[in-house]
């Protein structure tokens, strides 16, 4: 069942929320409270602002690693923010502060037990009443594995992407998360929704005929269910998965309902949409396809030369030109309204925007980017759903293992 | 001069997924919904209570190979219910019990880290073990632990957390704009531990804590469980509310610590405890039969029979007498995921004992395991059971309780309302919370920061 779903010239926004935002150099701003990174005040001020410019979710990013200038390897850097706490306890401790807005924490499937996992996004949708998500993200990095001593570092350089044995090598990888993700499905439905019954007459609790052993066999795992915890309120959070390749596009078409893309620019972004598409179609996805949102970093000022000005200096602390996974935008929210519905008509269904400073580009994206897109019809201008399933128009879907 | 009178620590823990969980009665609530967690654990604060207490279980409970369906089944992540719990409380303690067979340390000492930041000090960890391929099957490690390594690899599993929590000293973060220090030292956070269990290395990525590490509590009445609580924990979760009994406990456990180098308030023993309260005793006593009544109901009455007999008694009568025939001790267990199994390997002393009893006092099947399992701590009006637990901390069984209500979630409310404000009359009980942190609540000294084993500091000697 779909609450309301939104217009088709609605384009959905959530906001990434890190540190003291993606820019290396965040936390010395003005406006930073770096010193209360580890509060849960400071990202329930996060979190309430993006409820209150009506966004889809925010997302909450993590790492089982200290942070590192380098993609790879740990640094010794003093200058730059270090340590984090869980995604996922974060998300818990806010959403009793919030109502509607979507909380989805990045959770690491590399290192951790896909039951554990399920049970935590199970409870965050119990918690939060239907508005629970996760982000899944592969760790690869050898000083992460070596935080958990269970697995071997690869014998490959993955600065050599292209190359076969990387690329079968990433491909295993997303193998790996794509039987992650389904044991979590599978996990989430193997209570059906009406197996508690309170039998008074015949003294039984549970129908445990509503039970279902998953018995999951593959390569990583092996799982015999069911969950401890019954079905969510949300049948299944929406799972939510980043991909930069297209060795990744097959986790985005089979296994996600949304998945985050890092084009830097419109071509790119409607090429790499209609690949996960045909794909989805090629390979007969059974529902609807998943959402595909585009990840853009944000500097947003009044005028371009102001978020011009305040990037550079920001680069000038840091002592380095940022860099991004991802296109960088620096302007006006005028301006990233434009980029915006340009990448929507190009096929995006919604955009992930990560704050470059926080609070100052996260309250630039509620109290200028929002408004900008509201006057231009095509931002809702109230929530109109209470779950995130809600929000992103997604139905609340079958239990597989429930008699038809 | 007297004795100083000593404070009471009470704890609530959330009803679990058992028999003495009534869900039948018209007031019984959902186990699942959040809602049900605030209330208890509002309650509990409003009662200036230390602690509420979260149980954990990682397989649903098998009867003859089938999902035991009597009982709750169903229960939400530790974790996240209680990183939610901290945002609509602010003072009383959040414990959880967390298996460390089926998690890797890394992992939970970060959660716990994490969690002590998000309620400000108010994390606890409950440490269990489990050892059983049942619960192996739901994780990626499967059940490859032998039971006798249980406490070996749970002593190595603290261990390593505490190393992981005291690889931060607290001050390293300087968060200076100005200067651009963040972090005062490039080196926080590191680590190494390698022992038989676990090899790791490399950085702990949470700061200490505002409790420096969670408060440690631990369950088990075995000589090793004994041995380990008083090397490592801060309290103990008992079994012993009866008064002669538990003074055996304390002397024992309290008797231990020195060795450890530890002073006797070190550790707090906190049994649990149930009860049942009425407005005089009889009240009282009326209500508990009807209790136990519902607790043990015809088929949970057979269920518990099966599994001491191991043996198939659908056909028995839980009012007449216990079976005439004997246990079948061995072979495929009946019933799978209780921790009460180590009673099923000793079935024929048990039913002996048991047969013995009902002669004795003609009780029928269903009567016995209300007596044997099935038994109130505290039962009485208000007066009656804050007397019998005052009685019981000041003469040294116990320096406090966690009670376990039988009635999701309004099970405390009477006992909060009616109990705690007799026993804050005789001065054993807060009457408001004197720190912010459950450290303070329990009145244990700050955690201290340990120094990795010399081998540890050391760099390994080169071969070469």
């Amino acid at each position: 069942m779909t609450e309301n779903p939104a217009p088709p010239t609605h384009l959905h926004l959530a906001v990434a929320l890190t540190d003291a935002g993606w820019h290396p150099a965040a936390w010395r701003e003005p406006d930073a409270r770096p010193d209360e990174l580890f509060t849960a005040g400071y990202w329930a001020d996060l979190v309430r602002e993006a409820e209150h410019g009506l966004l889809d979710f925010v997302t909450i990013e993590d790492s089982l690693g200290t942070q590192s200038d380098h993609h790879r390897l740990p640094d010794d850097r003093t200058d730059r923010v270090r340590g984090r706490l869980d995604a996922v306890l974060i998300a818990a401790r806010v959403s009793p502060l919030t109502t509607r807005v979507g909380l989805v924490p990045t959770a690491v499937v590399s290192h951790t037990e896909p039951f554990h996992l399920s049970k935590a996004i199970a409870t965050l949708d119990y918690v939060s009443s239907g508005r629970a998500g996760v982000r899944v993200q592969l760790s690869s990095r050898p000083h992460e594995i070596a935080l958990f001593g269970r697995r071997t570092p690869a014998d490959v350089d993955l600065a050599d992407f292209d190359s076969p044995a990387v690329q079968a090598y990433v491909a295993e990888g997303f193998a790996e998360t794509a039987d992650y993700v389904e044991v979590l499905r599978r996990l989430w439905d193997s209570w059906e929704d009406d197996a508690e019954i309170r039998d008074a007459a015949t003294g039984r609790f549970i129908d445990r005929d509503k039970l279902h052993y998953i018995n999951f066999r593959g390569r990583w795992f092996d799982v015999k269910g069911p969950s401890i915890t019954p079905r969510p309120p949300q049948g299944q959070p929406p799972v939510t998965a980043l991909v930069h390749a297209p060795v990744g596009h097959g986790l985005l078409a089979r296994n996600a309902d949304i998945g985050y893309i890092t084009p830097h620019t419109t071509d790119e972004a409607r090429a790499t949409v209609d690949a996960v598409r045909a794909l989805a179609a090629a390979e007969g996805y059974g529902g609807r396809p998943p959402h595909i949102f585009g990840d853009l970093v944000v500097f947003l000022d009044d005028t371009a030369d102001r978020a011009r000005a305040r990037r550079d200096r920001l680069d000038t602390v840091a002592g380095t030109a940022y860099t991004s996974d991802t296109q960088i935008f620096t302007g006006t929210p005028a301006q990233l309204a434009d980029l915006l519905q340009d990448r929507h008509r190009a096929g995006l269904s919604g955009f992930r925007l990560r704050p470059a400073t926080l609070p100052h580009d996260l309250t630039a994206i509620t109290r200028g980017l929002v408004p900008e897109l509201q006057r231009r019809g095509v931002f809702r201008t109230a929530y109109t759903a209470r779950t995130l399933r809600g929000h992103l128009g997604l139905p609340r879907p079958a239990n597989r293992y429930a008699a038809a | 001069m007297s004795k100083p009178l000593k404070q009471i620590h009470l704890g609530a823990h959330f009803p679990g997924v058992n028999n003495t969980t009534v869900w039948s009665d018209p007031r019984a609530g959902s186990h699942i919904d959040f809602a049900s967690f605030v209330h208890f654990a509002r309650t509990a604060e409003r009662a200036k209570f230390d602690l509420v207490f979260l149980a954990e279980g990682l397989r649903l409970r098998e009867q003859h190979g089938r999902i035991h369906d009597l009982d709750v089944v169903g229960r939400p992540d530790t974790f996240t219910v209680l990183a939610a719990l901290a945002a609509v409380t602010e003072r009383v303690g959040l414990a959880g019990t967390i298996n460390s067979t089926f998690n890797e340390p890394y992992e939970v000492a970060r959660q716990f880290a994490s969690l002590d930041h998000l309620s400000e000090g108010r994390a606890a960890w409950n440490v269990v073990t489990s050892w059983d391929a049942f619960t192996g099957e739901n994780f990626r490690r499967g059940g490859y632990l032998p039971r006798e390594q249980r406490y070996e690899r749970a002593r190595a599993f603290l261990e390593t957390a505490h190393e992981l929590f005291d690889s931060w000293h607290g001050d390293e973060i300087a968060a200076d704009k100005q200067t651009g220090t963040f972090l005062r030292t490039p080196d926080a956070g590191r680590f190494a531990h390698h022992d038989a269990h676990f090899a790791i290395s490399g950085r702990f990525n949470v700061p200490r804590g505002p409790q420096g590490r969670p408060v440690i509590l631990q369950a088990g009445d075995s000589d090793e469980g004994r041995e380990f609580a008083a090397s490592s924990a801060d309290a103990i979760f008992s079994r012993h509310p009866g008064l002669a009994e538990g003074q055996a406990f304390y002397r024992d456990v309290k008797g231990r610590l020195a060795r450890h180098g530890r002073r006797r308030d070190d550790l707090k023993i906190l049994p649990a405890a149930t009860f049942v309260l009425g407005d005089t005793d009889a009240d009282a006593e009326e209500r508990a039969r009807v209790v136990s009544r519902q607790q043990f109901g015809d088929r949970t009455t057979i269920a518990f029979l099966e599994r001491v007999w191991n043996r198939d008694l659908s056909d028995h009568d839980p009012d007449g007498p216990l079976p005439t025939v004997d246990p079948t001790p061995d072979g495929t267990p009946l019933s799978q995921g209780r921790a009460d199994r180590l009673a099923a390997e000793q079935a024929l002393r048990t039913a002996t004992q048991w047969r013995e009893l009902a002669d004795a006092q003609g009780l029928s099947s269903r009567e016995l395991l209300i007596a044997v399992h099935g038994r109130h701590s505290f039962v009485g009006s208000p007066s009656t059971v804050a007397r019998a637990i005052n009685d019981l901390v000041q003469n040294d069984a116990a320096d406090g309780v966690i009670l376990a209500p039988h009635i999701t979630p309004t099970g405390i409310d009477e006992f909060a309302d009616t109990v705690v404000p007799l026993l804050q009359e005789r001065g054993v009980f807060r009457t408001e919370y004197t720190g912010t942190t459950l450290r303070d609540h329990l009145d244990l000294p700050p955690a201290p920061r340990r120094t990795p084993p010399a081998q540890h500091a050391q760099p390994v000697p080169s071969p070469l």
